[in-house]
Formats: C-alpha cells, structure tokens, sequence
C-alpha cells in the first residue's frame, strides 16, 4: 500500500503496541475500582453482620448529621480567610530586617506549631474568659479563631516561600520606576507570591475540613458534633459517626478535585 | 589608598570625565551634563568592583559603555540608580545629588533621595522585568498613577502614546507571556518611558534575547538615541554603539580606561587594553 502526499502509514506494530496499553490501562482501571468496591462491601458487611445496624435510624438522621457539613464548611471558609491573612503578616515578618517584627513573628509560629490545636481550641474557649469577660467569645467565633490562628502559623512558612519565589528582578524593575517599597510589596510581590500559593492555600483547606472536627468539643454545632448529639440518646454510635465518616471524606475528595483543577489551572498560567 | 592597587594602565587622561577634551567642540546637540557619577567606588564583601569612577552625561546624549563582563559596567550603571548602594563616591541625576552611604543606606532621607533619583532615571533590564500579572497597558500605568499620581485617563493616553511609537499599540491588552522576548523589552521601554524619565539607563537590553530578536529592539533605541533622549547604554553590540552612541566609554577592571567619540574609541583605540578588548570581541 502505497501512502499518500502527508499521509503516514502507521506500522502495524505501532497500533498493536498503542491496543496493549489501551487495554493494560482499561484493566488496572477495573481492577482499582473492583478492589475499593470490595473493601467498601467488606466493611460495610463487617457491621451490617453484627445485626445492630439500624437502617431506619440511618434514614432518619442521615440528613441531621449531613446538615452540618455546612457549618464544618463556613468554619473552615472563614478559618482559612484569618489564616491567610495572619499568613501574610507572619510571612512578612519572618523575611523583615527589623527585628522586632522577624521576633514578633517567629514567636507565633513557635508558640502555635509547638502547641496542640486542641489545646489552642480550649484555651481560646474555656481559658481566655476567666483572663476577663470582654474575651467570652460565641462557640462558632471562638472556633474560627482557633483554627484560623493555628492555620495562620503554619502557612506563614507557605507564604514566606511564595514571597521568595517571586523573582528579584519584580521588585527592581518596580524600585526603578521609583515604587516605594510598601508599593513594591502590595502591586508587584504579593500578587505574584498569592499566585504561588494558591494551590498550597487550597490544600491546606482540605486538612482544616478534618481538624475542623476539633471545633465539636466546644459546642460548634458541624458535621462531628450533630453524629454525637444523635447517635449519643439512642445509642446508635456506630451509625453516626459511620456517617461522619462518609461526609468528610466525601468533602475531601469534592475539594480535592476542585483543588487539583485549580494547580493545573496555576501550573499552566500565563506566566 | 585605591590608587595602589591599580595595575598600571599607561597614561589615562587625567579626569577628562565628560569624555571631550578640553578645547574641543562638543557634538551640537549635546546640552549641560544631567547626570554625575565622581570617584564611585563598590565593593562586594572584599571584592573592589569599582575602583573611583568618575562620568558626565549631557542632556541629549546616548553613551555606551562597553567593557568584558566583570569590568563593572552593569555595577556602575545599577550603582547610578541605587539598585547597589555604592560604597564611596557621589551621584547627581538632574540636579539631585546624593552621596554614597552604605551604612545609612535604608534610612527614610536616603530612600527618599533614592527614590527621586529614580524618578529622573528609568531602568531597562537584560531580563525585562515586565510585571506578569499585569497587561502590557497596565505595566505601562501602573508607576505613573500610583507613583506620580497621573489621573487615569492620562496614563492610558500617554502609555498609548509611548507603546505606539515602540510599534506594540496593538497588544496592549495582552499579557507580557503572550510576548516574544523583543516585544517585551520594547514594553518595557514604554514602560519606562511613560515615567518621563530624564534619563534611561539600559542594562544589556538585548543580552536575553534570541538573536533574530535583538535587531527590533536595538531599532527603537537607536530611534530613541536620534530624538535626542539622553540614554546611558551597557552594551556588547558594538555596531549598535557604532551607530548611535555620541561617546564610547570603555571600562575595565572597575575603572574607565578610554572615552571618546565611537569612531575614535571603536576604530582607533588609544588605549592598549581596548585594543586587546576590541580585537577578541572582534575575533569571536
């Protein structure tokens, strides 16, 4: 067979070699999700099997728990926006020359990272109003703080990153055209570092949706707290927080997608 | 103190810092020296970058200092806009004169000093620098609404303006990604142009660039240099200097070994180290 003006004829070998992998990859495919399906009956199974599952209470509570994903969400929203914001001034402070900022700074990081956030969340709560009444604080707020101050120390060293990854000839270029440096930071390197670390801002939201479990134990009333209050009184524990479970990881997962478009999106860029 | 470590370089012209002999005429359209750098020195740790340079630039003059790398041309010419503090030495750009002081150097009166330096003289860069999360018109307002407090309106026109005559009208909505590298060195000429700047200050401008690339920008320069903006140029384009520079200034080991007209400096050396220079540039 004789191939035309711009046409290739593709050796047989090559479509056989190209059918191989299709195939290789259609199977592994069917043997992942074959795989999780049977481990997901097996559990599933396992309690089913020990006769105690109530699938009428499942029914009827399922979207009572459930309903609380929505606060578990709005906590953790406005969490990130404080940690973000408390990241930028750490982050600020950790690259500054004056010292008393750089100190101020790398005390909070200190003081947060070598402290346990359930130890931040009651002292936030229960310790900081008997200092005086002006610091009782609602439990949603209260929670939001916690996290939000926790969130801000350990993305300071994000940012920090992000600030230094902005190439220093940014900040020439804008010095040169006679920028003062408060200028220089806020049009030119903060713009380009938040860009940097939005898919890692992204990524740290999906580990607050977890810890923002944490939240439960002073009374917020999300995703963790509503299970216990409901399966506490009829003793249907096992079915509660089975849908916990469930509903955190289902956000994670949903975020996780979304947060994978967005570093494709930033990889990509216009850069 | 300095002055011992020089190697020996033959008799240099004692202090001839505006580049013309005494007596001679000067080019017509050459006006009052705008820009003076005197006895500048820089160290880097102990590294003596700059060994007591001293150079006059006149209104309307283009000079091109030309030197191998590590002879402290880039040094001098980031020095003269304090992106490197120098560490001995004065600099005057239009009537602001600002003494060298490195261990004051981020004090508010110094920076603000700085800052009006760099108001009189715009900074061309080897990698361009264009701002990447903005539109080429938006690189070329930015300084000038947010520094010099021009309304918007006026921004834009006078941006118009400056990126139709380095031929980039048509992308000013575009990001500085979609550019090729001499596109984007020509906004950032409009870019420092919109500034209305007394000076530019252009630091290997084509040095980057692809070579099929470096003849577009070297246009709008030498367009620049005919219209009589007053340009300071590190260069290693030595037809380019030929062309359009009023006075060739040749650096080497940190300080400046021969000035003069491009014919003379370029043709007829009088100097044995630009000869040297010249004649491996040339052979490469």
């Amino acid at each position: 067979m004789v191939a035309g003006v711009g046409e290739f004829h593709r050796p047989q070998v090559l479509v056989n070699i190209e059918k191989a992998q299709a195939a290789h990859r259609r199977r592994s495919r069917l043997i992942f999700l074959g795989v999780w399906i049977a481990i997901l009956v097996g559990i599933v199974g396992a309690f089913a099997s020990t006769g105690n599952t109530d699938l009428e209470w499942i029914a009827e509570w399922a979207p009572f728990i459930l309903g609380g994903s929505g606060i578990t969400i709005l906590v953790c929203v406005l969490s990130i926006v404080l940690a973000v914001i408390l990241a930028i001034f750490g982050a600020l402070g950790r690259i500054s020359r004056n010292p008393v900022a750089y100190a101020v700074s790398s005390f909070y990081v200190s003081l947060v990272r070598g402290t346990p956030l359930l130890v931040q969340i009651y002292i936030i709560y229960f310790a900081l109003p008997t200092i005086s009444p002006f610091l009782i604080l609602p439990a949603i707020p209260a929670g939001i703080i916690a996290l939000g101050f926790n969130y801000g120390a350990y993305m300071t060293e994000i940012f920090r990153a992000g600030i230094q990854a902005v190439p220093r000839g940014q900040q020439e270029a804008a010095r040169a055209l006679g920028m003062p440096e408060r200028l220089v930071f806020r049009r030119v390197v903060l713009p380009q570092a938040v860009r940097v670390v939005t898919p890692a801002i992204g990524n740290e939201f999906i580990v607050m949706i977890k810890d923002s479990a944490l939240v439960s134990i002073i009374g917020v009333q999300e995703l963790l707290w509503r299970a216990e209050t409901a399966g506490r009184p009829a003793l249907n524990i096992l079915e509660a927080f089975f849908i916990a479970a469930v509903v955190y990881w289902a956000l994670t997962i949903i975020f996780s997608f979304f947060q994978g478009r967005l570093e494709n999106r930033m990889a990509r860029g216009d850069r | 103190m300095t002055e011992q470590r020089l190697p020996d370089f033959g008799s240099r012209p004692a202090s001839a810092t505006s580049g013309y002999d005494t007596g001679s005429e000067l080019p017509t359209h050459v006006g009052e020296p705008i820009v003076k750098v005197e006895k500048l020195e820089k160290y880097f740790g102990d590294n003596h970058v700059l060994r007591g340079v001293d150079l006059e630039v006149r209104q309307r003059e283009a000079v091109m200092i030309i030197g191998r790398s590590g002879s402290g041309k880039t040094t001098l010419l980031r020095c003269i806009n304090f992106l490197e503090e120098p560490t001995v030495g004065w600099i005057e750009v239009d009537g602001v004169r600002l003494q060298a002081d490195p261990l004051r150097a981020r004090s508010r009166p110094h920076q603000e000093k700085i800052r009006q330096i760099r108001l009189r003289a715009g900074m061309l860069f080897q990698e361009f620098n264009l701002f990447p999360h903005m539109t080429v018109l938006d690189n070329c307002t930015e300084a000038p609404m947010r520094v010099t407090r021009v309304p918007r309106d006026e921004a834009v026109v006078r941006a118009e303006a400056y990126l139709d005559k380095v031929g980039l009208l048509e992308k000013r909505d575009e990001y500085p990604a979609r550019l090729s590298g001499g596109q984007k060195q020509r906004v950032a000429i409009a870019r420092a142009l919109c500034m209305e700047p007394k000076v530019l200050l252009f630091d290997e401008p084509t040095s980057a660039l692809d070579p099929e690339l470096i003849g577009e920008v070297l246009l709008v320069m030498e367009d620049l240099a005919h219209e009589g903006t007053t340009m300071i140029v590190v260069t290693h384009e030595m037809h380019f200097a030929q062309e359009a520079a009023d006075r060739v200034v040749f650096m080497e080991d940190g300080v400046v070994i021969e000035q003069g007209p491009p014919e003379q400096v370029l043709n007829d050396p009088r100097h044995e180290e630009t000869t040297h220079f010249l004649r491996r540039f040339l052979d490469r």
